[in-house]
């Protein structure tokens, strides 16, 4: 079996005494279901001195609506999501996204909070120490090349969380919480495009919740993920949309977010689709996913094949939102 | 129910389905599997691995190693150096590697410490250099360069990177071929996979400073008994090897691995016991796996259907030592005469070493890739002359009681029930052709051995011993050198006593596969354990139940029975049974390789869809049928089969055991990314038995293990044909392949 390197675990009770052992011990990294976390230790990816868990503050496992909006506590289980009565409710499209997500056990273990903090994923780096040696290292870690572009000079490791771009096309932002400040950040501002890290949270921030503007009435989504099973397998490519039709029934508003691509989770930009039909807005919106998004060989499937599912992804995502009922 | 059958079976436990006897334990976590056991002071050890795929060892350094505190002791491949392998004409592997690496990989030395941990990070401080060679990545490179020779060691008859090539040809195959009137003739490819059983390799060995015991999850407990010996330089008499509960092997525990030798030989430096347990990236470089194949058909039938001409050549990646592939390269062109009479047949099979890790065998060895190419082919054939798939394959039986084109000797054979059980229950005539597209059916057959005539090393011992031993309170004990890996074997030996002698059998005991309290079986390899053993075990059970009815009455106590006829013995109760090893096969050079004393026969109906927008597709359900001579436990029979369709299905949908051929470092070592099918992504499988009572196989039973395995992949290429019209020969079917297929067909 392969071992984890030895490190000294913390089990804090409440936000207040993990954010305080954060601001004291320099070389710490929070675990909460630790699904993403020790598979890279075991790999040599991570070896934080301290791991503080927040396996004990359930006090962060909730989900509730409250002054036009919906609070999702960063300790909720992915399980949850997926079955919890207000989010199929909702945030029906994260319900899927989440159901969508590795396989029973893995969800009954993972956490809203490190699904938005999982580290970016490559072929060339989710391999054992022994294994990338062989290779002879990369960017993200230990070494100088990156294997994906080979004059580049950037981690192009890709973005592999389900519920990112479903929360981006909702309009969330996620909140951040130190020892001595707390700050709101929009999801959209919370990825960077740099697949060493993809977040802006900072070592001494714990995220604390989601919070996301309750969906007006007659607001449609849904999220589509290929992979290559029915289960366990991160996305090859996730599709979220989320989108609204006027009294005449064209097009008012669609957001559009992709996954499993590079390094951040990234809005597909399609602004000049209000007014037009549905037929014609759907069309559009692949045409404009499919010439923004290019797929990389930082995941074992064709790239070639990918790219050509973009567009046919995001006009089943369309359909089946505009095809789930209304609320 | 206890009246005597025909064949001397009551039917008491025979042909009943009844749970496996070590089931409750492994279902509660109390069975006991190599990595569970542990002894006082005992050591972790580590193998270091190559990261070159090809070069010279220059120096090994393990100065920083050994100043890790926690490290106990390290081991090279010096200190090993006898050559091993399963096959003994081909022994090419040595424990740790000497003075070449051969793949990324290979094992390059080992350290032993306090804890597993430190072993780990031991092996990353030894340091080894190493010199560069070129690199063998595809067989036909491989073939054509012969100064690169990846295998310098065998001597002047052997300057190349062929491991073996068989030639033969039976009958005049080009002749036959100009007269056909439909010829199919194509280019197939199968990926290589690998078994991935969920227990990864583990050995555990412990010295008393005289004898030398290994616990090893393996699947030839005898063979590594022999290895160990040979590569050890100790007298097999003071080597036992144990074979704890086994959590899947299919194949890939069949040949002698690195960590036994490593284990036994650190414990003799130490005196202290070792063990080692693989991760799963180690069994992955381990492998033995099935073999990539390049293969090219031709198939010509007649106007009536009749094959009237098979050729094929077929050009096989063996990786990177030869572990059964002598007899891999026999197989791919042996074992494909049946269940069809083929006019005349040729093959040239050609084994080839490459810089990547050994292939080996998998459930089905050798022969589940030409069947995929070759059922593929009759269907292509079969269609210029619109005669229907299930039709043509009925059309040419081979038969019961009859010779096949290469010398063998087919006995029962139930292959027309099969077809005719899953052209029913598949509803075949009423459905083909009538799902519309983007969903279809197809249908294959196929022909396995239960066993051979021929054991790896030539010897006049019987393949299989079994010893009964009865106990006066009417404990029944089974000694019985037969490995459990799953498929059921323990279950069996208890319910032939109970069977034969009337006991009950849950009052059966059966210790298997322990080299000092067990007679010889050769191991679970080509199908051979339940004809085989249970052969013996007839034999046995039958000499005591001589000495029971002698002395009492079928209908008394089982205990009673026991009592009466050991004081008429005056000795214990004991016997012992074996199975000899018959003639079977022809009489040219490679004749008895494939020949088997029965054959099982399967066939598949396979129905799948696809989604001709993205290419994705499904297999919604296979039918599949299975002669197995007798189900002796229809239970663990529909296991095999449903397991069988299982592998050959994911086979064909995902599975690839491949590397990066600029490094030779193997693309997904790991369950994540080598993906085999969840649940989710298995089909509804239909396990339809059939029972053509075999004459020799005991109570007419043949095999089950890996015959149902080999149609479902052409059946799923055939049906995938069916449903879009394209003829996918390379496997894994990827949806992206089936896409591009599409696109050229349109154009
Ligand atoms: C086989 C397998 C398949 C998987 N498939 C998928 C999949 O299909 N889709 C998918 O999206 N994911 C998948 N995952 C990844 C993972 O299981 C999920 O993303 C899960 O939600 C991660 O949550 P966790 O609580 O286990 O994270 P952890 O492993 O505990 O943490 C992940 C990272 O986030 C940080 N972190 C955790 N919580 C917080 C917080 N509140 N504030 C700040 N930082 C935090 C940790 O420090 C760590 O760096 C898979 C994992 C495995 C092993
Ligand atoms: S994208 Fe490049 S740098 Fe990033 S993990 Fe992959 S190989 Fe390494």
């Amino acid at each position: 079996m392969l071992t984890l390197p030895p490190f000294t675990h913390h089990a804090p009770t409440s936000v207040d005494e993990a954010l305080a052992l954060l601001a004291q011990h320099k070389d710490a990294l929070l675990i909460a279901g630790g699904t993403d976390l020790v598979p890279n230790m075991k790999h040599g990816l991570r070896s934080p001195a301290h791991l503080v868990s927040l396996r004990g503050l359930s006090s962060l496992a909730y989900t509730r609506e409250e002054n036009g909006e919906i609070l999702l506590g960063a300790t909720t289980l992915i399980q949850t999501l997926a079955d919890d009565a207000l989010v199929k409710k909702r945030l029906p499209a994260l319900a899927e996204a989440a159901a969508q997500i590795a396989g029973p056990q893995l969800r009954r273990m993972g956490t809203l909070g490190g699904n938005l903090c999982l580290d970016t994923r490559c072929v060339y780096i989710n391999q054992t120490h022994f294994w990338r040696r062989a290779l002879g290292f990369c960017l993200k870690k230990d070494g100088t090349v990156c294997h994906v572009v080979k004059s580049g000079k950037r981690c192009v490791a890709a973005a592999s969380n389900d519920t990112a771009p479903v929360l981006m096309t909702l309009g969330a932002s996620v909140v951040l919480q130190s020892k001595h400040n707390v700050r709101r950040v929009p999801l959209t501002e919370f990825y960077v495009s740099d697949g060493i890290r993809n977040t802006v949270i900072g070592d001494d921030e714990i995220l604390v919740e989601a919070r996301i503007p309750a969906p007006r009435t007659g607001l449609c989504m849904a999220y589509e993920k290929l992979r290559q099973r029915e289960a366990i397998d991160f996305p090859a490519l996730g599709v979220a949309v989320t989108l609204s039709l006027d009294a005449q029934g064209l097009l008012e508003t669609i957001r559009l977010a992709v996954t499993g691509l590079a390094a951040r989770p990234q809005m597909v930009r399609c602004d000049d689709l209000a007014g037009r039909t549905v037929d014609e807005a759907t069309a559009e919106a692949a045409r404009h996913a499919f010439k923004q998004c290019h797929p990389l060989t930082n995941i074992n499937i064709d790239p070639e094949w990918r790219r050509e599912m973009i567009p046919i992804f995001v006009r089943r995502a369309i359909r089946r939102a505009l095809s789930s009922p209304r609320r | 129910m206890t009246e005597e059958g025909k064949d001397g079976r009551r039917g008491v436990s025979i042909g009943r389905r009844q749970r496996k006897n070590e089931g409750r334990l492994k279902a509660t976590g109390a069975a006991m599997y190599a990595d569970d056991l542990r002894l006082p002071r005992m050591l972790f050890a580590k193998t270091v691995r190559s990261t070159e795929p090809h070069a010279r060892i220059v120096r090994i350094d393990f100065s920083e190693a050994k100043k890790l505190p926690g490290v106990i002791e390290t081991l090279a491949g010096h200190e090993l150096p006898e050559r091993y392998g399963v096959i003994p004409w081909t022994q090419d592997e040595q424990a740790l590697c000497v003075d070449k690496v051969r793949f990324v990989g290979d094992p390059v030395a080992a350290v032993a410490a306090l804890d597993e941990r430190t072993a780990e990070e031991a092996c990353a401080l030894v340091r080894v250099e190493y010199e560069k060679l070129p690199a063998l990545m595809d067989p036909d490179e491989a073939l054509a360069r012969t100064d690169v020779l990846i295998h310098d060691e065998r001597g002047a008859n052997h300057q190349d990177n062929l491991t073996k090539r068989v030639q033969l040809a039976f009958g005049p195959v080009d002749e036959k071929l100009a007269q056909s009137a439909s010829i199919a003739e194509a280019d197939f490819f199968y990926e290589g996979s690998t078994h991935a059983p969920i227990e990864p390799h583990c050995a555990l060995a412990q010295w008393d400073g005289v004898t030398l015991t290994v616990w090893s999850s393996t699947q030839i407990p005898h063979y590594v008994h022999r290895a160990l010996s040979k590569v050890l330089g100790l007298s097999a008499a003071r080597v036992r090897v144990i074979q704890p509960v086994v959590g899947g092997a299919f194949g890939g525990k069949s040949d002698p691995f690195s960590l036994e030798f490593c284990v036994a030989k650190l414990a003799m430096k130490t005196g202290r016991p070792v063990k080692m347990l693989y991760t799963r990236e180690e069994v992955f470089y381990a492998h033995r796996g099935r073999h990539p194949m390049k293969m090219r058909y031709r198939v010509g039938l007649s106007k009536e259907g009749a094959i009237e001409a098979v050729d094929s050549k077929i050009v096989i990646d063996g990786g990177a030592y030869a572990s059964f592939g002598l007899v891999t390269a026999y197989y791919a062109g042996q074992l494909l005469t049946g269940p069809y009479r083929f006019g005349t047949y040729r093959f040239d099979a050609a084994r080839v070493y490459t810089n990547k890790p050994p292939c080996g065998p998998k459930r089905g060895h050798g022969s589940v890739q030409p069947r995929f190419a070759f059922e593929c082919a009759l269907d292509m054939a079969a269609e210029k002359l619109g005669i229907d798939p299930i039709e043509v394959r009925r059309r040419n039986f081979v038969g019961e009681n009859t010779e096949t084109v290469n010398g063998q000797w087919i006995t029962s054979n139930g292959f027309m029930q099969c077809l005719e059980s899953v052209e029913r229950a598949s509803g075949w005539r009423e459905r083909r052709g009538k799902l519309g597209f983007g969903r279809g059916l197809g249908v294959a057959g196929s022909m396995y051995i239960s066993g051979t005539a021929y054991p790896v090393y030539p010897n006049q011992m019987p393949q299989s011993g079994v010893v009964v031993k009865l106990d006066r309170s009417g404990r029944v004990t089974v000694y019985c050198g037969a490995s459990d890996i799953g498929q059921g074997i323990n279950t069996l030996l208890a319910q032939i006593p109970a069977e034969e002698l009337g006991c009950d059998p849950e009052d059966v005991s059966v210790v298997a596969a322990d080299t000092d309290l067990t007679p010889v079986d050769l191991g679970a390899y080509s199908s051979r354990v339940t004809y085989m053993c249970g052969l013996a075990a007839i034999e046995a059970c039958r000499k005591l139940r001589a000495q029971l009815d002698e002395v009492s009455e079928a209908t008394d106590p089982f205990a009673l029975r026991v009592e009466k006829a050991e004081a008429k013995a005056g000795t214990t109760l004991v016997s012992s049974g074996a199975y000899r090893t018959q003639k079977l096969g022809a009489d040219y050079r490679g004749g008895t390789i494939g020949a088997s004393p029965a054959y099982s026969f399967s066939a598949h109906v396979a129905q799948v869809s696809v989604d001709a927008e993205t290419g994705l597709w499904k297999v919604e359900r296979i039918w599949a049928a299975h002669d197995c001579g007798k189900a002796l436990n229809p239970t663990l029979v529909e296991g095999q089969i449903e397991g069988s369709v299982y592998m050959g299905a994911g086979e064909a949908q995902m599975e690839a055991h491949t590397v990066y051929p600029e490094n030779g470092l193997l693309r997904a070592p790991n369950l994540l990314d080598y993906r085999i099918p969840t649940s989710l992504d298995t089909p509804e499988i239909d396990s339809l038995i059939v029972e053509s009572n075999d004459p020799s196989g005991p109570y007419g039973a043949k095999e089950a293990g890996e015959g149902p395995l080999h149609p479902a992949i052409p059946a799923i290429a055939n049906a995938i044909h069916d449903a879009v019209g394209v003829r996918l020969t390379r496997l894994p079917f990827s949806p992206g392949d089936i896409l591009r297929a599409l696109r050229e067909r349109k154009c």
